[in-house]
């Protein structure tokens, strides 16, 4: 009887859909698109063979009432879920990860998959194969789906893998604009969110307990009464919405209560480049960027590269115009004015420190230059010298010219980069406009200003909040804590029991984008639809099931939900054929959105007084973006961009600036401004404006998982509607205190020794004269004692690191993390120098310390030929392949070590503790199950992704053949936006990593110590503009 | 002047004798082994025993911590991986030294005067080998597999890799703790004889009897033992150079600039010789004192190891200029910072600390005034002990903790469970140690009886 149960369950979640749905496709992702479509139709073949199968089974069982009941439970008929949650109360989901004992008994349901989280019983687990294995589902073999990630409402395409029913890795889909198979690290980080212990569990009401059923017949009431007015009191707050399905219900609903009002709000607003486009075209219009046309960019107070929905995409672009030496093309330049120091500065040509609130004027100076009406107030010398220059450079490249303005910059001034770029000819060419890609674009603060004043009046009987939460993340003068206290009936969806989660009536948990159907739209507009790869692990609903409560459509499934809509819309001739291929593809060809024609506007008005002082400037985080991913410990862990810092936000400030106030990394600093202050660490950043300081959202958070807990500090405090962004008038005082901070890295510059040349850089012109610059320093070795080893048979494994295109991203550690079940070691062990990652960024600053060049460098292991770890270990643990890999033996390991002291790298890491956490049932299922988890005293590093390797040579020597060149993907360059890492076998003379080692830039880190380095980097070359001497290119 | 002369009286009166006149055979037999059969304990050696039991105590909790946590209760870290405890085990193995040279070289070069200090020497080298024995082991990330390291036939397929300056540790301080304690035990027969003969009570009558293996005195018995103590001595001989020229391997056949150089084997055994006659005058200074054993170990005792110690510091101090100037000769830019941040980076106070004890204060022992002043040199040879554990401190963490990236330079401070391990391993060197002196004769009956007869009649 049990069995039947724990196989009609497993059944379920392998075909993706809950208990009781029906049947569903999901459709397989890999290298053979013609076999897949068959495998395709023969899964569905299979499954409606299940489905019969199960009928049968379900006759043949004579058990009387409790095989019924077990099916009433599969079916999960509400009332019986009821029953079982009034018999078996919940454990409560706050349990920290201290408390195993409580998790392993929560854990039974999920642990099983059977969704039936409402039941505590646990099902039994038989160690039998199946007795008729699913298509598709081979032990051992992992599949990938094409999905989405909806992040701040914008689709990313990915293929997810999934290894026995578990999703456990997410790349990027080919396919997908926004990605080009490339992803970025929230994205690789988005697993461990699945699986995350702290996730809600449960419907809570008041705090308690409670279940779906309650919350229905709560809301019933309530739309009852909100029926006869029509809706008044009722409101719905998102944030932004792209997602077709979701937008149709909320239109749904508000057509069904006229008077009631949806609201998005994202902490991460996008109002000022929304308002800029309405003011430069009197409409709402989305740019889209093409960096691959552009020769001269200029990026004010914009971080393309690091953040936004088309980063990824962006981040490609961009760099395929940084290959000159590689490929040919000409080669882009790349201006950045930015106060805070991002990604996008690092990798500029030129780059100039200077407040946000001046590059207003600045942009008004180059506008005027380039005959556009927008008076401004005067620029200092400097400002004045690169107004000139830029405007020049632009001048001479119109039609391949690009201005791009970050969020954080006022209407106005994407409204005059607008007049530029359409004066520089580049709509066309270097830029696109398409009709806006979210389902309502909108002023947003005024929305939500609105709300609150409707809160604050008592107008609002129903809120819904959905995947928000704003009780952390609204501004601080919208005061939405005090007031949400005022409505009767609020309802949070979301993944943790958060801020707001905690505040409202009810909380509602959210199914996670790999657990739940639904849709999104990338940047440009290309729908993707979103498909889940396991049953919700906690009971999770997706936005479109609750909004389905308030339109009497609550029986129909999540999925129904979305097939429903699109079957609606009749995508496609044969609506079936076209949501298979829709799901297998990953996204709905040709559904970007289309070009708009607009003509911006060349006259603007006279500038605001420019306001002097200290500037307070609001950074979007790397890791945790707006604080939704606080509790995620992969991103907690990531070294932050440039600062390296991790586990903390902090007040960055310019090293002259600290200088004037005498204060320096760690001082704790009261940051106040109008009346409301903060209390943060002080990080000096080299490159940060002067008179400028800046903090990044998202700390501080007080609940919503014990991870993110009190990690770092609140500054949406300081943050109001007024002034999301950017505002003068900050003051600092030192409290006296300090602070420990964690960094991974101490040291910021190559130390003064010049000599040591660890990253290699030269102007465009200097590589010119002298293409074999990288070797100019240092000649590389060529002889040794011991005779070389015969590697003429088979492979031999090799990569290379492309510096020039290299942006510094952390896509690849984060990936690397999840790809080989790197542990999370926390703040204090970062601290003490522990931390895990296989690979690292370095960064390196050259020059003035106020304005300095920012250099990267990704150091995974380098397996040397000559690699000095070997000889040293005692017990022979790490060995020499015949592929010419260095290789770890963890079971052999008796942790000396030794050979990491003898690692001039130093990219070998140790289990100083038990740090892979052994016990959270939720994260065993997270793990790559071709990794060994490794215990405490052994030794790990990079392994070249060797189970990789492995899958791939077992596949190649299945056909008999040897592994194609780009067949082979290491978790690294798979994940890299820009195609910064190639890796191959460097005994095939035409694979691409040859290619690269062939290259007069290639050179090998350290290689003057003759230890043979296969992982080689390419030199930088920079595209300096002549004029501009100061900042220059090296 | 009054003192000087009194000085010269005692100290110069002395000074040649290796032992005080007026002494017989029997006054020795007597006088050395009611030490141990008859009389009381002096007070200082239960004080001593309390202490180190204590700091015995502290091993235990180290050891304890150190499995229940793992590893991470250390400051090591990356790039610092190997911490204090190799500083420790390194010092350890040093302090070895001067036993075996004690009892090996001196006694194949004839050096009579040996004999006062051989026995105890002896000793000490075992007990401190034994203490740098335990650190190579709980350094281990998973100490459990320490027989890995042990070329054992097994149904792995195995062997450990020979190639490792570990492996060669594990030969290399294995056969020179096994030889020493067979060495010191085959010593010790004879007196082992004597104290049976002259035990009142039955148990030490039948304990040292066992032990004296039925050692009878005869003319055979000698002759035997002769052979096999001159055989012995040439066996362990090696050894006193071997160990630690394979310790000094550990470090010098890495690329670690700081550790790879080449003058590492001289200099890390002239470094042991050095730090081990210096914890032989720690610990035989206050010995003497308290069982008054002056007319056993005279002044000249004291001078002798006053000037071999000071050979050796000298050679050492030749190595830490050489160190340097071969840093600036080699051109090689990371050797050059490497000297450069040992002197001025954030671990200079230990490089300034260690050339003060090392180089400095041992310039002192040019005057003989000094080296028969039990007390300066009692003080001085503590200086030296400590020197010798900032050398090896300084070659193992500043060479570590700025090595080639920048990017991953870090610190490394030592925690409270790398300081209790190491006041363990004190704590476990003195109390074998009192109970060495506690039981067995700590001076050499037999051999001092024939140095009497000899210099005497």
């Amino acid at each position: 009887m049990k069995q039947d149960h724990t196989k009609l369950t497993r059944e379920d979640l392998l075909n993706g859909r809950r208990p009781g749905q029906r049947a569903t496709i999901l459709a397989p992702k890999g290298e053979d698109p013609e076999r897949e479509r068959q495998e395709i139709v023969f899964k569905e073949e299979a499954e409606r063979r299940l489905d019969l199968a199960d009928v049968r089974h379900r006759l043949a069982g004579k058990e009387g009432d409790a095989f019924w009941q077990s099916l009433e439970e599969l079916s999960e008929n509400p009332e019986f879920t009821e029953l079982m949650a009034k018999e078996f109360p919940r454990l409560a989901p706050e349990m920290s990860a201290v408390d195993r004992r409580g998790f392993l008994k929560l854990m039974g349901a999920s642990l099983a998959m059977a969704g039936l989280t409402a039941c505590t019983r646990q099902p039994s687990e038989r160690i039998v194969p199946y007795v008729r294995a699913p298509e598709e589902f081979v032990p051992g073999k992992s599949t990938f789906f094409a999905s989405a990630m909806p992040m701040a409402g914008y689709a990313m395409g990915l293929l997810a893998e999934s290894h026995m029913g578990r999703p456990t890795k997410v790349e990027g889909n080919p396919d997908h604009p926004a990605s080009l198979g490339a992803s970025d690290a929230m994205m690789q980080a988005s697993v461990l969110g699945l699986y995350d212990p702290d996730r809600s569990q449960s419907v809570k009401s008041e705090g308690r307990e409670s279940s779906w059923e309650n919350l229905r017949n709560a809301l019933q009431a309530q739309l009852a009464a909100q029926a006869n007015v029509q809706g008044t009191g009722l409101r719905i707050l998102t944030e932004t919405i792209t997602s077709p399905s979701q937008a149709h219900m909320i239109k749904a609903v508000l057509d069904k209560f006229p008077r009631a009002k949806w609201v998005q709000y994202d902490a991460v607003s996008r109002d000022n480049s929304r308002a800029g486009a309405k003011q430069a075209f009197g409409d709402y219009v989305d740019t889209v960027y093409h960096f691959d046309k552009a020769d001269v960019v200029l990026s004010l107070d914009a971080d393309f590269l690091g953040a936004g929905p088309a980063h990824v995409r962006y981040a490609r672009d961009f760099s395929s115009r940084r290959n000159v030496v590689v490929d040919g093309t000409k080669m882009n330049r790349l201006y950045t004015i930015e106060s805070v120091p991002s990604l996008t500065g690092a990798n500029a040509d030129h780059r100039l420190p200077m407040r946000s609130s001046d590059i207003e004027s600045f942009v008004r100076a180059l506008a005027r230059e380039l005959g556009i009406d927008a008076p401004g107030t005067d620029l200092t010398g400097e400002q004045a010298e690169w107004v000139q220059a830029v405007a020049d450079d632009l001048r001479a490249h119109r039609g391949s010219a690009l201005v791009v303005v970050g969020e954080r910059q006022p209407a106005v001034v994407h409204a005059i980069a607008h007049a530029i770029n359409e004066a520089l000819e580049g709509p066309g060419n270097t830029l696109s406009h398409i009709e806006p890609v979210e389902a309502r674009p909108e002023d947003q603060h005024s929305g939500l200003r609105e709300l609150v004043d409707d809160m604050d009046a008592d107008n609002v009987r129903i809120l819904l909040m959905l995947d928000t939460n704003p009780l952390f993340s609204a501004p601080a003068d919208l005061e939405f804590a005090g007031r949400l206290e005022k409505v009767p009936l609020s309802i949070h969806l979301g993944l943790h029991e958060d801020e707001t989660g905690r505040a409202g009536t009810w909380h509602v948990p959210m199914a996670h984008y790999l657990e739940g159907w639904g849709d999104a739209r990338a940047y440009d507009g290309t729908i993707s639809i979103i498909q889940p790869l396991i049953a919700p692990l906690y009971d999770g609903r997706t936005m479109q099931e609750l909004l389905a409560l308030l339109i009497d459509r609550a029986d129909v499934s999540a999925y129904d939900l979305v097939k429903d809509y699109w079957r609606e819309r009749g995508v496609g001739e044969v609506f079936d054929n076209a949501w298979r291929r829709a799901l297998h593809d990953g996204l709905i060809e040709g559904s970007a959105s289309p070009d708009k024609s607009v003509s911006a506007t060349t006259s603007f008005p006279a500038q605001d007084a420019r306001a002097d002082g200290l500037e307070l400037v609001f950074t979007v985080d790397d890791a945790v973006w707006d604080g939704r991913f606080a509790n995620n410990g992969w991103l907690q862990e990531m070294p932050r961009g440039l600062s390296k810092l991790t586990w903390d936000n902090v007040v960055m400030l310019a090293p002259s600036t600290a200088e004037e106030l005498g204060l320096s990394n760690g001082d704790m600093v009261e940051l106040a401004h109008e009346g409301r202050s903060v209390k943060g660490p002080i990080w000096v950043q080299p490159g940060h404006a002067k008179d400028s300081v800046s903090v990044q959202l998202g700390y501080g958070r007080r609940h919503g998982g014990a991870v993110g807990a009190d990690v770092g500090f609140d500054v949406y405090p300081l943050r109001t509607s007024d002034t999301p962004w950017f505002a003068p008038g900050a003051t600092l005082t030192a409290t006296g205190e300090r602070y420990r901070l964690a960094t991974t890295q101490r040291h910021h510059r190559m130390e003064g020794l010049a000599d040591r040349r660890l990253v290699r850089v030269a102007s465009l012109e200097q590589f010119l004269s002298n293409p074999e610059f990288a070797h100019d320093y240092a000649p590389e070795p060529t002889e040794s004692m011991f005779p070389p080893y015969d590697y003429s048979q088979g492979y031999q494994w090799g990569m290379t690191i492309n510096l020039n295109t290299c942006i510094g991203c952390n896509a690849c550690l984060v990936a690397c993390q999840s790809e080989n079940n790197i542990p999370v070691v926390g703040k204090e062990e970062v601290a003490m120098g522990r931390e895990m990652h296989w690979i690292r960024i370095d960064r390196y600053y050259a020059g003035d310390l106020d304005a300095p060049d920012t250099h990267v460098q990704p150091v995974p292991c380098m397996h040397c030929e000559k690699a000095p770890c070997e000889p040293v270990c005692p017990v022979g643990a790490t060995l020499h392949s015949a592929d010419g890999l260095n290789q770890m033996v963890y079971n052999r390991c008796v942790g000396t070590r030794y050979c990491a002291n003898n690692c001039p790298y130093k990219v070998r890491r140790f289990n100083f503790y038990q740090y892979a956490d052994e016990t959270t049932p939720q994260l065993k299922l997270l793990r790559n199950p071709n990794v060994t988890v490794r215990t405490r005293g052994v030794m790990e590093k990079c392994t070249y992704c060797i189970q990789r390797i492995s899958k791939k040579r077992i596949a190649a020597e299945r056909d008999h053949r040897k592994i194609r060149d780009g067949e082979l993907l290491t978790a690294c360059q798979q994940a890299c936006p820009t195609r910064a890492i190639v890796f191959g076998d460097i005994n095939d003379p035409d694979s691409e990593v040859s290619r690269m080692k062939a290259q007069p830039l290639n050179y090998g880190l350290l290689a003057e110590l003759n230890v043979r380095p296969r992982t080689t980097y390419l030199a930088k070359v920079k595209n300096g503009n002549p004029v501009l001497a100061k900042g220059g290119a090296v | 002047m009054a003192k000087d002369a009194k000085f010269r009286e005692e100290a110069l009166g002395q000074v040649d004798d290796m032992l005080a006149p007026g002494q017989t055979f029997a006054s020795i037999d007597r006088d050395i082994t009611d030490l141990v059969l008859t009389k009381k304990a002096p007070k200082a050696w239960w004080v001593a025993l309390f202490v180190s039991g204590i700091l015995l105590g502290f091993l235990m909790l180290a050891i304890t911590g150190l499995f229940f946590y793992g590893l991470g209760i250390w400051g090591i870290n990356a790039p610092v991986g190997w911490g204090i405890a190799i500083v420790n085990m390194v010092w350890w193995i040093g302090i070895g030294h001067a036993g075996t040279l004690i009892s090996a070289i001196l006694f194949l070069f004839g050096q009579d005067w040996r004999v006062s200090i051989n026995r105890f020497a002896e000793a000490m080298t075992i007990f401190a080998v034994s203490a740098a024995g335990l650190f190579p082991v709980l350094h281990l990330g998973r100490p459990w597999l320490v027989y890995w390291f042990f070329p054992y036939p097994n149904t792995l397929g195995m062997w450990p890799q020979f190639r490792s300056p570990l492996m060669w540790d594990v030969f290399a301080i294995t056969a020179y703790v096994l030889t020493s304690a067979m060495f010191w035990y085959l010593g010790m027969i004879p007196d082992l004889a004597a104290m049976r003969d002259r035990a009142k009570l039955k148990i030490q009558k039948v304990l040292y009897g066992i032990h004296a293996l039925g050692w009878r005195g005869s003319a055979l018995h000698w002759h035997r033992y002769e052979v096999a103590y001159t055989l012995f001595a040439g066996l362990a001989t090696p050894l006193v150079v071997s160990v630690h020229s394979i310790v000094a391997l550990d470090f010098a056949t890495s690329v670690i600039p700081g550790w790879h150089t080449t003058i590492f084997p001289p200099y890390f055994v002239a470094g042991a010789v050095f730090s081990g006659f210096a914890m032989v005058l720690t610990l035989l200074i206050p010995i003497r004192r308290v069982y008054r054993l002056e007319k056993f170990i005279t002044l000249r005792h004291i001078d002798n190891m006053a000037k071999i110690m000071f050979a050796n510091g000298l050679i050492v101090f030749y190595g830490y200029l050489n160190e340097v100037f071969f840093g600036w000769y080699s051109a090689h830019e990371f050797e050059m910072y490497m000297i450069w941040n040992r002197m001025t980076g954030p671990y200079a106070w230990s490089f300034w600390a260690l050339i003060f004890c090392n180089g400095v204060v041992p310039q002192l022992l040019w005057l003989k005034r000094i080296r028969t002043h039990t007390i300066a040199l009692f003080i001085i040879s503590i200086i030296i002990n400590i020197g010798m554990w900032l050398e090896r401190f300084v070659i193992v963490v500043t060479s570590l903790h700025r090595d080639f990236l920048p990017s991953s330079w870090g610190m490394y401070m030592p925690t409270f469970w790398d300081w209790a391990l190491y006041l363990g391993s004190i704590g476990f060197f003195a109390f074998a140690l009192l109970l060495f002196i506690r039981w067995v004769p700590m001076i050499s009956i037999f051999e001092v009886k024939e140095v009497n007869h000899k210099h005497n009649h």
